[in-house]
């Protein structure tokens, strides 16, 4: 054994072996792909074990983690009628529970602005913290706002690590196992829509919701940033977003931009629709409408 | 032959080992040598850092959540220090255009003290973007191939390259000018002199790019005006050389550092010339803004004159108008900048006003009312300013280390045992000391 050990040109061809093989393996994880973002199948899968296993060991809740794809041929676009929304919140705490949102400290994807009926849709004015025994208030209508799900995403054209991006359905999704928490996609997002987990986000263990998405509600980290994906566990598993089932007045609507049959067609064509700070050429896929 | 030759490069590598090593304890016998004050100052700035560290550890533990940023507010006092400190970097530069373009001697004598203070502004800069960001942990994923930049589409990974650069170019010109004084001989200048020619587009390059990081902003009416890149350079150009004029006259007094008056008053009337123009930029910005008076006012307006109850920063609005006045009257009057007392009264003020107009002056008043129109009125907190505190600590403390290694050395007061073995011409002429 020690003369083989000894052999210089059998240790010569360990070492270079051994250099070869951890040459190979670094160069092949530094340019392997890093973000979920361009995970191909396989390693996504792999990926999404480790986060469930993650989660059973930190939070002690079996979590299930979906990595359902875009549908072919299907754009999501949201509508939300302002003449019947009567400001109830349900919407906002329907996302929470739903979403797995952080209880304390609290956050909120959908914010809901009372505004004075005489001024109009004038954010400068409105209030996001009215709270009267009973809505709706006379005088007063209400905006509720969340990711607007941009066509041009302020937000994904900023982020310095390619932590953001859109998908082929359109949702704009994060990644929560990349993102470097530097929040530059917060300054950028003209509607307020982007939330930063500035402490660790807490949710009693029995109200976690189990059935998640990897680029959506499953549970968060500290110091990351996250927002509304149109519910993306939901929708693309042909259900609707939480929001839309839970509105008591039917003011949230949802569907196919690309079925010329969906309802969201119909309001686009019939109705008058807005989108928010239009001149910032963001191009919602969210309309806001009056349909009386 | 081969082997001749390989025992050439072998003596030749331990020949700049040894050279370099006689340096590296050159520089440890210096720093260590100081008077009672040096082991004060010292102290004080050690006693900062560690107070910076443990606020930081804290952070890092229990989230941003410690700082008084939130969702409506989320850059703060870390990023204002990062931009005013970008701001600084650049500005030694300005120092070199006369100094190289003009050829006048007097500035180039002192270049290098510029370059070191862009090398501790950088490192100032890079530390507040750290402790910023949620995730340190993660810094990595900006670097590829380890990671991914988001180049050429994100601003800041456009930031995080120039920066970097602009850093390593400054590294290189000072160590080398001073690696080579330390074992007496010139700075070869077919290095230095593109590098410092190169470092003038860059540090321009620097502020621009800094500038884009909010100017880029639609959502941002405040930040998102083209007027904004001028105006950073404007306001550049003074608060650099401010720091450098006060570290001229201390260094003066307490080493055998020499500078002529005229340089130093010319470095005065230069800044009077940028204030003006900064003063200027702002004023056509507050122009447009209040005489035309739509919508877009309100972020100015929550600057100057506070909006509804919420005028939390308004005395610091005009702090700054008044320090910036006041030091552009001490400093294009030549009588006023001749004398010590308003001259440094006028670096003061120039420091001073320029921190807080490129500081929280830029970053806060972009981000309130928020983008849905609320106010969140933003404040430091302890923790903010310990780190803070100590980030500026560990600048001073480099600065002053940098300083005590270079005066002795670009002096000549200082040199290597070890004798560098390659003739190349320049012998023995003392560094610095022009041609």
């Amino acid at each position: 054994m020690e003369t083989e050990i000894d052999d210089p040109k059998f240790t010569r061809r360990m070492f270079n072996t051994g250099a070869t093989a951890a040459g190979l393996s670094f160069i092949m994880t530094a340019c392997g792909p890093k973000r979920l973002y361009e995970a191909p199948q396989a390693l996504l899968r792999q990926r999404i074990q480790e986060m469930e296993e993650q989660y059973k060991e930190n939070l002690d809740v079996n979590v299930k983690v979906s990595d359902a794809q875009p549908i072919p041929g299907v754009q999501f676009a949201y509508a939300l009628d302002l003449s019947r929304c009567i400001g109830c919140r349900r919407c906002v705490y329907a996302c929470v529970d739903e979403n797995n949102q952080s209880r304390d400290p609290q956050i909120h994807w959908i914010k809901v602005f009372s505004m004075d009926k005489e001024k109009g849709v004038d954010f400068t004015n409105a209030d996001p913290y009215y709270h009267p025994e009973t809505v709706p208030e006379d005088g007063h209508f209400y905006i509720p706002v969340a990711c607007q799900q941009c066509e041009n995403p302020p937000c994904v054209k900023v982020c310095p690590t390619g932590a953001t991006w859109k998908e082929k359905d359109g949702i704009v999704v994060i990644d929560y196992d990349w993102c470097i928490g530097c929040r530059y996609c917060m300054a950028a997002c003209p509607y307020g829509a982007r939330h930063f987990n500035w402490t660790t986000p807490s949710i009693p263990k029995e109200q976690i919701n189990t059935n998640t998405h990897y680029l959506g509600n499953r549970p968060r980290p500290q110091g990351v940033v996250e927002k509304c994906t149109f519910c993306i566990q939901r929708t693309r598993a042909g259900r609707y977003p939480a929001c839309v089932e839970v509105c008591p007045v039917g003011a949230r609507k949802f569907g196919n931009l690309l079925d010329r049959n969906s309802e969201i067609r119909y309001i686009i064509e019939h109705k008058r629709v807005l989108v928010l700070k239009e001149e910032l050429n963001t191009v919602p896929k969210f309309f806001y409408f009056y349909a009386t | 032959m081969p082997h001749e030759n390989a025992g050439n490069t072998t003596q030749n590598t331990a020949e700049t080992l040894r050279l370099i090593s006689g340096f590296a304890r050159g520089r440890l016998t210096l720093i260590r040598r100081g008077n009672r004050s040096y082991g004060i100052w010292l102290a004080f700035l050690g006693v900062l850092i560690v107070s910076g560290i443990l606020a930081w550890s804290g952070q890092v533990r229990h989230g941003l959540g410690l700082t008084a940023m939130r969702d409506q507010v989320s850059w703060g006092f870390y990023i204002g220090n990062f931009t005013f400190l970008v701001g600084v970097a650049a500005a030694a530069v300005v120092l070199v255009i006369p100094a190289y373009v003009y050829d006048w001697k007097p500035i180039r004598e002192i270049v290098i003290y510029g370059e070191l203070l862009a090398i501790c502004a950088i490192t100032m800069c890079l530390m507040f973007v750290t402790v910023d960001i949620g995730r340190p942990d993660r810094f990595w994923h900006l670097i590829p191939p380890l990671g991914h930049l988001n180049f050429p589409s994100s601003i800041l990974a456009w930031d995080v390259v120039v920066l970097n650069l602009y850093f390593l170019v400054n590294l290189i010109v000072a160590s080398h000018i001073l690696y080579r004084a330390f074992h007496g001989k010139h700075y070869m200048k077919h290095v230095v002199v593109p590098l410092v020619l190169l470092s003038i587009p860059m540090a321009v390059g620097i502020h621009t790019v800094t500038a884009f990081l909010y100017n880029g902003l639609a959502a941002r009416p405040y930040w998102n005006s083209s007027i904004l890149a001028p105006q950073f350079i404007a306001s550049a150009f003074c608060s650099g050389p401010a720091i450098l004029l006060v570290v001229f006259q201390v260094l003066r007094k307490f080493t055998s550092f020499e500078i002529k008056d005229e340089a130093i008053h010319k470095i005065a009337e230069l800044m009077a010339y940028a204030m003006f123009l900064n003063l200027f930029l702002h004023g056509a910005e507050a122009f447009k803004e209040f005489y035309s008076n739509t919508e877009h006012l309100l972020y100015t307006r929550y600057w100057y004159l506070g909006l509804g109850g919420h005028h939390t920063l308004v005395p610091y609005a005009w702090a700054a108008v008044f320090l910036n006045v006041l030091a552009f009257a001490l400093f294009i009057v030549p009588s006023w900048r001749r004398r010590w007392v308003l001259l440094n009264i006028g670096c003061l003020a120039t420091y001073a006003g320029v921190y807080i107009e490129k500081g929280m002056g830029l970053i806060i008043p972009g981000l309130t009312p928020d983008t849905l129109g609320e106010i969140y009125e933003y404040y430091p907190t302890i923790t903010e300013l310990r780190v803070a505190a100590g980030i500026f600590a560990v600048g001073f403390l480099l600065f002053t280390l940098m300083l005590k290694v270079a005066v002795p050395i670009t002096l000549g007061e200082f040199r290597g045992k070890e004798k560098m073995a390659v003739a190349d011409g320049s012998a023995g002429v003392p560094a610095l000391a022009g041609h």
